[in-house]
Formats: C-alpha cells, sequence, structure tokens
C-alpha cells in the first residue's frame, strides 16, 4: 500500500498545486507540494502518486542510520566466520 | 502500359512531406511504385533489391544458417535513444548474433495505417537504412501493406534475417551446465524506462535513453576469442528474470544470481522505485546474457569491457545445479528469493 | 538514491537480524498490515533474517486486494460506457469482479487508461472535454488526500468532466476488526508509515488503549521493517503496549495537517465492505454532499449503484481469512491449483503485494530454496 518514495526538490513553480521538479536518483518527475507547502528547493520529500506528502526530517533519519551503525558494532564481535 | 516517368498530367502523385499515407500506396498501383521508388530504393539501396523481383536471391556460403523474425510494434515511434525503424534492424539482427550467426540480409514488411504521415514513415526507412549500414546487413526484400484508418496504430514493422553460423560454433540452451557463470552485458531496464518515460500519463523527465543497440559485433569477437560459449539470450520484453527463466527451463537447471552484481544505472532504479517495477523484468533492446564455462568467465569479461556497448558487463551468478529450473537471487541483504516468471507485463505498481 | 540505498545495507541488516533473534524469548506472530511491507518483506527475503519462533503474517493493507467486488463491476461498468476514459492505478486492472476484470473491459473496446495520479487524470479531463474521465480512487489515507486535492483542483479550474468512482478505505477500523475477529492471533502490529505520515499517531493510541497491543509505526526498507520488528519484540517480551515511531523522518504524532484537512473538506466517513471480510463500520469515505458532482455513481446514475450491488465473490476464494492473518495462503486448497495468478479467484492473487501472488511467486517451491540455504 502506498507506495511512496523520497526525492530532492529541484525547482518550486508558484500557483495553485505548487508544482515542483522533483529528483529521485536522476528521473525527475512533477510533484505537487500542495500538502506539504512549507518544502523548499534542496528538501527531500516524500512522494505518492504526484503529491509530496512530507518533508523528509534529514536529522532524524542520519540519527536512525547512526543507531543502525552502532548496533553492527555492537553485534560485529558475536558474528562468527562464514 | 504506363512507364514510371510518364508525366503526371492533371493530378500530381502525392508524396511530398506533410502528406500522409493512402489506402491506395499499398494497393499495388502506381502510388506503390511511386512509394517504393521515392522512399525505399533510395534509402535501402543494394543490388538485390533494386532488382524488384518477387524475392531476393543470393549465394551463401556452404554451411549453416540462422533465420530469424520479429514484429515492431513500439509507441511511442520515437522514443529517447532510440525510434521504431533502428529497433526493427538491431532486434533481429541480434536474435541471429544470439544464434552465434553473423547477420548478413534482412527482409521488411511494412503494415501502414491509413492516414500516416508520410514524413515520419520517411524518418522511420532512413533510420533503418542507417541501423543496416551500422551492422553491414542489406535490406533485400520488402513488403507494403497498408490499413484501414483505426485498424493499426501508425506503423507496425515486420522483419525477418538471416545469418551464417561459422564452423564449429554451437550456441543454445542445450549446452548450458551447472557451474558455468552467466555474465550480462550491460545496465539494465534503460530501454522500458526510456519508453515508460514518455508515456501519457506516466512520463517523466531526466533523459534515460533506451539501449537499443547492435550486438552482432561484441558476439563476433566473443565467439572468436577462443571463449567456448555455451549460451546466448538478447534481453527483450520480460527483462533479465524472463530470459534466465527461459533459459533454466530449456536447460532444466537452477541458476543463483547476485543482486549486488547486477548494473542498474541510478536514474533507472529511480524511475522504476517510483513507479514500483522490478528491474529485473523491464525490457532492454541491446543486452544480453552469455553462459560460459567458469576458468573462461574473466576472459569473456574483458572481451565483452573492450566494446562500448557492453562496457559495464558484469559476472551476475552461476548455474548451481541441474534438474529443476529455477533462478534464485542472493538479493543485497544476502537472503535468497525466487525470480519466476511474470504472469503477463509488469505494471506500475502505485499502492 | 539517497535516503533509500543506506536503509538496504546488509551489514545493518545482519545486526538488527541479530538483535531480533537476541531479543526473542516466546514465540510471537506479529502483522505487518500495509502491503508495501509485504512487498519489501519478500522482495528481499526478509522472513529468513526473523528466528523461527516469530511469525509474521501478511495484513489486508493492500487497497488493491480489499476493494469489493460490486466496486470493480462498477467500474467494469463505467469503463465500458460509450464517450468514457476510466483512469486506474495499473494493479487494479488484473483484479476479478463478478465476471471479468478492467483489462477484459478495455479488450472489449473500452478507453481504460493506466495513470500514475489523480493529476494526470484531470490533465486526461482538461484534454477530452468531449468525454467523461473517470478516475477509480483507490486507497488508504495515504492516498485520498491526493484525491482530495484532485477534486479541489477540477473545481477551482471549473473542470465539468472528471469524476470519481471512491474506493478508499481507513486502517484503524480494519485493524480494529482483527483484534475483535473471534480467534485472532496477531499480538502486535506493524503500522504503516505512510498512512501515519498523513494521518498522524492519535487514532492508534486509542487502539493501543483499547485492546493492549503494541503497534510499531514502520517504513518500507528492508532496515526501517527489521527495526520495526525490533520494537515490536522488545515491547512484547517486556510485556508493554505502546505506540512507537520507527519511521521519524517522515512520520510526526500528529501527521500532516494540510493533507488531513483536505481529506476531511473533501471525504466522509461510510460503513465500507471490505472484499472477503465483509462490512466494517466507518472503514471507508465517500465523497461529502458538497461535491458530489465529482461522484461518478451520481453522475451516470441508477444503473451503476444496481451493478454494485450484484457482486459475487467466488465461494472457494478464502482471501478473508488471509487477510487477517488467519489462514496462510499455501494452506488454501485452492491455492496453486485453482487459484493461480493467471486464473485468481480472489484479489489477494493478482496484486503484486497480494499475500497469495506473493506465496506463488517467492515461495511456492520453498522445498528446493531451503535445500539452497542449507547447501551454503
Amino acid at each position: 500500500m502506498c507506495l511512496a518514495v523520497p526525492g530532492r526538490v529541484l525547482h518550486i513553480e508558484e500557483g495553485p498545486l505548487l508544482t515542483a521538479t522533483v529528483s529521485f536518483g536522476g528521473v525527475t518527475k512533477d510533484v505537487s507540494l500542495v500538502l506539504v507547502p512549507e518544502a523548499r528547493v534542496g528538501d527531500y520529500v516524500i512522494v505518492h502518486v504526484g503529491f509530496a506528502i512530507s518533508k523528509l526530517d534529514e536529522e532524524a533519519a542520519q540519527r536512525s542510520l547512526d543507531a543502525f551503525a552502532a548496533l553492527g558494532e555492537l553485534g560485529e564481535p558475536e558474528e562468527s566466520a562464514p | 502500359m504506363a512507364s514510371e516517368d510518364a508525366p503526371a498530367v492533371s493530378c500530381p502523385l502525392p508524396l511530398a512531406s506533410g502528406q500522409h499515407v493512402l489506402l491506395a500506396h499499398g494497393g499495388g498501383g502506381r502510388l506503390m511504385q511511386k512509394l517504393i521508388g521515392d522512399v525505399f530504393l533510395p534509402a535501402f539501396a543494394n543490388p538485390l533489391l533494386a532488382k524488384l523481383h518477387d524475392g531476393a536471391v543470393f549465394s551463401v556460403e556452404a554451411g549453416r544458417l540462422a533465420f530469424t523474425t520479429d514484429s515492431y510494434v513500439v509507441q511511442p515511434l520515437f522514443f529517447p535513444g532510440g525510434d521504431i525503424g533502428s529497433l526493427a534492424v538491431y532486434g533481429t539482427v541480434n536474435d541471429l548474433a544470439m544464434c552465434g550467426a553473423k547477420p548478413l540480409y534482412l527482409s521488411v514488411g511494412f503494415i501502414l495505417e491509413e492516414g500516416f504521415s508520410l514524413e515520419l514513415l520517411q524518418r522511420i526507412v532512413d533510420s533503418m537504412a542507417e541501423a543496416a549500414r551500422k551492422t553491414q546487413v542489406q535490406l533485400v526484400t520488402g513488403d507494403t501493406k497498408v490499413v484501414d484508418r483505426g485498424k493499426g496504430d501508425g506503423i507496425f514493422i515486420n522483419t525477418a534475417g538471416i545469418g551464417v553460423v561459422p564452423p564449429g560454433v554451437m550456441v543454445g540452451p542445450h549446452r548450458v551446465q551447472a557451474g558455468d557463470r552467466i555474465l550480462v552485458s550491460g545496465d539494465l531496464g534503460a530501454h522500458g524506462l526510456a519508453v515508460l518515460s514518455m508515456r501519457e500519463g506516466l512520463g517523466f523527465g531526466g533523459g534515460i535513453e533506451s539501449d537499443s543497440a547492435p550486438l552482432h559485433g561484441v558476439v563476433a569477437d566473443l565467439l572468436h576469442s577462443g571463449v567456448d560459449v555455451h549460451c546466448l539470450r538478447d534481453l527483450t520484453r520480460g527483462g533479465l528474470a524472463s530470459a534466465l527463466n527461459e533459459i533454466a527451463t530449456a536447460a532444466k537447471v537452477e541458476m543463483t544470481i547476485e543482486e549486488r552484481s547486477i548494473p542498474v544505472q541510478e536514474p533507472v532504479r529511480g524511475g522504476c522505485e517510483i513507479l514500483g517495477l522490478d528491474p529485473l523484468y523491464v525490457a532492454n533492446e541491446g543486452r544480453f546474457v552469455a553462459f560460459v564455462p567458469p576458468a573462461q568467465a574473466e576472459t569473456a569479461l574483458a572481451v565483452l569491457r573492450r566494446h562500448a556497448v557492453s562496457h559495464n558487463a558484469s559476472v551476475i551468478g552461476t548455474v548451481t545445479g541441474s534438474d529443476e529450473p529455477l533462478i534464485i537471487l542472493r538479493t543485497l541483504l544476502g537472503t535468497n528469493r525466487i525470480v519466476d516468471l511474470l504472469s503477463g507485463d509488469q505494471l506500475p505498481r502505485i499502492c | 538514491m539517497k535516503y533509500v540505498t543506506e536503509f538496504r545495507d546488509s551489514k545493518a541488516a545482519r545486526a538488527l537480524s541479530e538483535a531480533i533473534r537476541r531479543t526473542v524469548r516466546r514465540p510471537w506472530t506479529v502483522m505487518e498490515v500495509c502491503g508495501g511491507q509485504t512487498h519489501a518483506i519478500v522482495r528481499f527475503g526478509l522472513d529468513a533474517l526473523f528466528p523461527p519462533g516469530l511469525t509474521l503474517v501478511h495484513g489486508p493493507g493492500c487497497p488493491v486486494c480489499v476493494t469489493p467486488v460490486g466496486l470493480i463491476d462498477q467500474a467494469i461498468h463505467l469503463a465500458s460506457l460509450p464517450g468514457v476514459i476510466f483512469c486506474s492505478f495499473g494493479d487494479m486492472l488484473r483484479v476479478p469482479g463478478s465476471v471479468r476484470d478492467l483489462f477484459a473491459a478495455k479488450a472489449a473496446g473500452g478507453d481504460v487508461r493506466v495513470v500514475y495520479s489523480p493529476l494526470d487524470a484531470l490533465t486526461l479531463a482538461q484534454a477530452h472535454l468531449d468525454r467523461q474521465v473517470i478516475c477509480f480512487a483507490v486507497g488508504f489515507e495515504t492516498t485520498a488526500p491526493a484525491f482530495a486535492a484532485a477534486v479541489v483542483q477540477a473545481r477551482r479550474l471549473g473542470v465539468k468532466n472528471f469524476s470519481l468512482l471512491v474506493a478508499h478505505v481507513l486502517v484503524p477500523p480494519a485493524i480494529g476488526a482483527i483484534l475483535n475477529a473471534p480467534g485472532n492471533r496477531v499480538q502486535g502490529f506493524l503500522a504503516a508509515g505512510h498512512v501515519c505520515t498523513v494521518m498522524g499517531c492519535k487514532e492508534y493510541d486509542e487502539l493501543v488503549r483499547r485492546h493492549r497491543v503494541p503497534i510499531v509505526v514502520t517504513g518500507f526498507e528492508p532496515l526501517d521493517i527489521l527495526e520495526g520488528v525490533l520494537l515490536l519484540v522488545r515491547q512484547l517480551e517486556a510485556g508493554r503496549a505502546e505506540v512507537e515511531n520507527q519511521y521519524a523522518r517522515s512520520v510526526r504524532r500528529q501527521g500532516n495537517p494540510e493533507a488531513q484537512a483536505v481529506l476531511r473538506e473533501v471525504f466522509e466517513p461510510v460503513p465500507r465492505a471490505w472484499r472477503g471480510i465483509g462490512e466494517i463500520p466507518q472503514s471507508g469515505l465517500r465523497l461529502r454532499h458538497a461535491y458530489a458532482e465529482f461522484d461518478a455513481i451520481e453522475r451516470f446514475g441508477g444503473d451503476v449503484a444496481l451493478v454494485g450491488e450484484g457482486g459475487v465473490e467466488d465461494a472457494e476464494c478464502r482471501s478473508g481469512l488471509v487477510l487477517q492473518g488467519l489462514l496462510k495462503p499455501p494452506d488454501c486448497p485452492a491455492f496453486g491449483i485453482r487459484c493461480t495468478p493467471e486464473r485468481p479467484l480472489g484479489a489477494p492473487m493478482v496484486s503484486s503485494e497480494g499475500a497469495c501472488a506473493a506465496y506463488f511467486r517467492y515461495r511456492r517451491r520453498t522445498d528446493s530454496l531451503q535445500e539452497v540455504r542449507h547447501g551454503e
């Protein structure tokens, strides 16, 4: 359900739909920011069926990744050789 | 009997740019002669076609022939990195190459829809001629039919091809065996995504270009390099997943492939993520897989990487067993999953 | 792709898997509600990373799977009307109605088009003023705001030939129905991160209070799902029942206020039948009276409403039990024999996220896969 993908806002056009060009690893798509009007150029937004539904919190993402990394270092000594 | 150069008295035959295909262009009469004379002959110019006989007659060296046919119905007709014309030549050339053959002669059948733009037809024909020149094949016989408006999709093209298989070359699924290494000639999915990017309602930007390209050159080099190539298959509709499943079924073998080793360009990956597609199932038009003995995998890889069309070739897996046809993908996370055939086209997955 | 690739790292996945193994002491049955998560679990083979005592059941969170037969019949009826362009997301086209699917309607001459966004359907309407463009509004709370925004935009632009066949459904009532079902085995939930991105976590606080069941709001990448499971089993082992948010990079506690506002402006809750499960109170959405002109059923009149009432599900299909986590697809008598992706009896065999199709495609030959694993 609800396939949604993070992309980076490249350009925003004023207008009732706040249409933005968003890049997903290099391909671009027109996306409406009307549900996330606070998004700015350079922000990552999570896009579902042509609409951004949230602005990605990059600090929260980094906290998650840091936690995974810490867990990996904790777990490593227990891992047996393949 | 009116000759070709008889002066048109009252009603000049329309074939200028901006004009459209009429039913009469397929009617066997003067308008069809003019279409052949003005469009097809100059573009495909070669002595065999110039005879304008019912078929082409030619000699081939004694030995084995490869013979194949394919029809092309792509929409849009022009897409980033190619068009239906070059596709119709490369597709058939590639099918011959996958048999280990040197492609020689092609036939072409056009099914045109009444009202189709003659200017577009000219562009498509020119593109076919250019593709034939690049691949050193000759379009030696052809046919044109016109169907009523609404009964076609602009233009359909069928090509058939004949090539010669050099002595000693034995390429086919029957030779695939446990231990063979599996090579893929380049990154996957660009053609499918390039075509999708033009579709109404799904379109996206970012300049993904189709991988449409001829493969006979690199295949010839591979066969001459001394590598005992067991099997070749070009990856078209259904992508890598379908090709491997077909070979596994024909050869009754199990294969294991590594997701990590399968090349996919970043924008293609992005497009697949947005639309919920799996790049393993997306169409290609200039990619193939090769099955080679393990000891020769590195040599084969080096040969592939010498050619621009396959410069990012990669060894993606191994034939791991025989008996049950099965494709196992070792995922990025080191887990296994089965890669099965789809029941139909892959549909954009939204929800 | 940034914020995708990092969340697929194999080393971190192993570490999370190991942490789950260390945490789990008793057998647990947990449900991932969302079909997107089911898809990721299958695609990345995540189930192989869980300890044997932990059972994941695939929930009803695939809107394609739970759309009732009557609505599919209505869609097919509308798509077959002359002058209509019927727009749908791709994976709806193969879902069987009472007698046929949208692909068959297309083959019979209906103008059926796959769109990526409701806005693409609106654009089609503007480009074809002589036609009626109907869009199949399928999806959960994540998708409903997009359709709502398209309707608001259609009104703003005065587009008169655009309407929706509304099939939206809501997640919390479905979780409630699963918890209330006799024989429920589910002890904890991974809630759908994108639904909560829109709606926030409040409704889930209510479920936790009422049913004392832990819920972890979870993202869709492999590391998200593994971390979601870890947080869930930690709660279960500790005897806690709380709402936790694993997917903090997208989900705020209060959700997305703009999306909620437009959803409330355009839609209102109604009772809705779920395919295979039956009617669940206040679990669907319909257009509010003020937007009734955009309702395809209103616009095309009585016939369409009647078509919807005649929908018959295949009697042999047990998808309802599957969607509630009460039956594993291979245990269904029809599975793989009378029900395959080529000839599906029910929607879960069709949708790429459907539990039955997922089992069929990836797990049918589990035995040989096991051998491969052991042979390593």
